[in-house]
């Protein structure tokens, strides 16, 4: 099974500052990590290939230097890391860059199955992920919190996506794209055999000529985003307290208004 | 202190301290509380490579040495000592089978005991055989190709969940140090059974328990070595695995002096930091002072067995590092419960803990008392064959 895993690299911190000019972080001077979100794509990555066999390849995009992401990957115990990585990419919004990685999967060959974290934690868009599987064509499951089983011969794959109140359990066709939320699993510490490996590992880089990319869907160019304000979205969901004396009244009340909003019979 | 560690030892320390803060600390109390066997973090650890440093690479190991499974422990122990002793006291039961055992057995157990997937002791003491192994009274009764074993090991650690035992028992009563022998058991041997476990002061999370054999038939293959090989075995044995024990009281000790820094530098009284106290000062200093100098004489020791590839010529030096190491250990561990004060006495902070735990290091694998000797019997003997 091949697994491929988009993995961001980002700053160590939540207190990143943000350029009031362009509504973009400055990245500049801040430890960088594998996005904590990705970690788990990535330990769930490993579990799938430790059960099924296969390779787990890491891919990120961006500036030389997120090489170091990937060694983190390799130390956890992923196989291979490929680096997207060229100016030309400088810019991207969310568009772009699940175009680049679309591209730069593409070029990667076969695959059953893409991860992602279910965001990135300096981002919070939560955009790239279902953009790749748009550019790839491939379904997209967000927030899986179990993969409950892959049918390697059938080519399918059920899993359990979390839900505000509760999971959904959802059957799709490989290859498919997953979006996993950190009740999937705890990821594993970087292995000593991982270390030694990460050492002399040396990124695969793709560049916008090797990936073949249309100049005018990649960096500043393919980025019709247009930042006008960072917020941070109300939830619209709405709650309603039963009040009552005893637990009976309180349960009939409930049944009451199902039955008003004709949810049951 | 620089102590040049190579890029492959440092990978060690960052490894298993890493491990250390993530998989080991956040269930340590629950564990020493609870007296559970940390099943969970022992798996992760084989995971992480921690469990076969020692072991040679053809075997699945990662052939770092005894200053490698020194490392980890270290790092590990400056956490929690007792579930580093899984590893710690697996290396143990593994060393008769690494230096004595035949390629084929060697095949056989050392790949599952370097991957972490099975645990290993060593049993040895007996209720009535302490300090004075060879007085043991556990038989092993030669009957064609096969061996009847009757008697019981006491105080084993990992027993009932280790798999693999490094046993030893009397072949011959006649031949006195040259009657004992060595045997690998495997759980699950009829007539192989365990007592129950002990309810111990520290090193609560490490399970102990009688070992019992009562006509425990064991094939002749299944024997380490040849017959009358036991002492032997044994004595090389604990010469390689003293300094496993001293890297544990090293960690605690080391540990707790981290602790203490810490606290000592939030902790107000009289409106200042206590750390600003030069009661506490001298205190830090001394115990600081001590625990370096235990590590030096520690990762020389096992970097002369390492060099040598044996540690026969250094039972002295491993002697030396195991008593001094755990004297050290029980000292600055007390000592930091003093600078704790009465918040040390309490559960809620690790000191108090680490103060339990550190007082085993003084007793097993030979009590300091029996370390002295052997480092006066090697001065003595060095002193004589000068002559």
């Amino acid at each position: 099974m091949n697994i491929v895993v988009s993995i961001k690299q980002v700053p160590g911190t939540t207190k990143v500052a943000i350029n009031p000019a362009t509504n973009t972080l400055i990245r500049a001077g801040v430890e960088a990590i594998i996005n904590p979100f990705d970690m788990y794509a990535i330990e769930e990555a490993i579990r799938l290939r430790e059960k099924f066999g296969g390779k787990v390849t890491c891919i990120t995009m961006g500036p030389p230097q997120a090489e170091e992401a990937l060694k983190s990957a390799i130390a956890m115990g992923a196989d291979e890391g490929i680096l997207v990585s060229d100016r030309a990419f400088a810019g991207s919004d969310t568009l772009a860059t699940s175009y680049t990685l679309a591209m730069g999967i593409k070029k990667l060959g076969q695959f059953d199955i893409i991860l992602t974290g279910k965001q990135a934690m300096d981002g919070d868009t939560a955009q790239v992920g279902p953009g790749i599987a748009q550019w790839l064509d491939i379904p997209f499951i967000a927030w899986v919190k179990k993969i409950e089983d892959v049918k390697k011969d059938a080519k399918t794959i059920r899993v359990e996506r979390m839900m505000d109140d509760g999971y959904e359990v959802l059957e799709g066709p490989l290859p498919i794209l997953l979006s996993v939320v950190k009740e999937i699993n705890e990821p594993r510490t970087e292995s000593l055999r991982g270390k030694m490996k990460a050492k002399s590992f040396k990124a695969t880089v793709y560049s916008a000529k090797d990936i073949e990319a249309d100049p005018d869907f990649i960096g500043l160019r393919g980025s019709p985003t247009i930042v006008n304000r960072v917020f941070v979205p109300v939830r619209s969901g709405k709650k309603e307290l039963v009040e009552g004396a005893t637990v009976e009244e309180k349960v009939s009340k409930v049944v009451a208004s199902l039955r008003e909003s004709k949810l049951v019979n | 202190m620089d102590y040049f560690l190579t890029e492959e030892q440092q990978m060690i320390v960052d490894t298993a301290k890493d491990f250390a803060h993530k998989v080991i600390k956040p269930v340590r109390e629950e564990h020493d509380e609870n007296q559970t066997f940390p099943w969970e973090v022992v798996k992760k650890m084989g995971e992480a490579g921690l469990c076969g440093l020692y072991i040679p690479e053809k075997y699945g190991g990662t052939g770092l040495g005894i200053l490698g499974l020194c490392l980890a422990v270290e790092e590990m122990s400056k956490v929690c000592s007792a579930i580093a002793l899984s590893m710690a006291a697996t290396g143990l039961g593994t060393f008769p089978i690494l230096l004595f055992a035949s390629e084929e057995q060697k095949q056989k157990y050392l790949p599952d005991i370097a991957s972490g997937k099975r645990l290993a002791a060593f049993g040895l003491t007996e209720a009535n055989a302490g300090s004075d192994a060879l007085g043991m009274q556990t038989t092993a009764v030669k009957d064609g190709d096969y061996y009847i074993l009757n008697g019981t090991k006491q105080w084993i650690t990992n027993a009932g969940e280790a798999e693999i035992y490094s046993v030893f028992a009397v072949t011959d009563r006649n031949r006195g140090s040259r009657g004992l022998s060595a045997f690998i058991i495997e759980k699950g041997t009829p007539g192989f059974s365990f007592g129950k476990k002990e309810n111990k002061l520290g090193i609560r999370a490490s399970a102990t328990r009688e070992l019992v054999f009562q006509d425990c038939k064991i094939h002749k293959s299944a024997m380490i070595g040849s017959e009358g090989m036991g002492a032997i075995i044994a004595v090389n044995t604990l010469y390689t695995s003293r300094p496993g024990v001293a890297a544990q009281a090293l960690g605690i000790a080391a540990g707790a002096l981290d602790e203490s820094i810490n606290y000592a530098r939030q902790r107000k009284q009289f409106g200042q930091t206590i750390s600003s106290f030069q009661a506490v000062q001298h205190m830090l200093a001394n115990m600081a002072t001590e625990v370096e100098a235990a590590r030096a004489l520690l990762y020389a020791t096992a970097r002369s067995i390492d060099k040598a590839g044996d540690a026969k010529g250094f039972a002295k030096e491993s002697a030396m590092a195991k008593l001094y190491c755990s004297d050290v250990a029980m000292k600055v561990t007390t000592d930091a419960v003093q600078i704790f004060g009465g918040y040390g006495y309490m559960k809620e902070y690790p000191v108090e803990k680490m103060m339990r735990d550190a007082k085993i290091t003084q007793i097993y694998e030979g009590t300091n008392q029996i370390q002295r000797n052997e480092i006066a019997a090697g001065l003595i003997k060095s002193a004589a064959s000068k002559k």
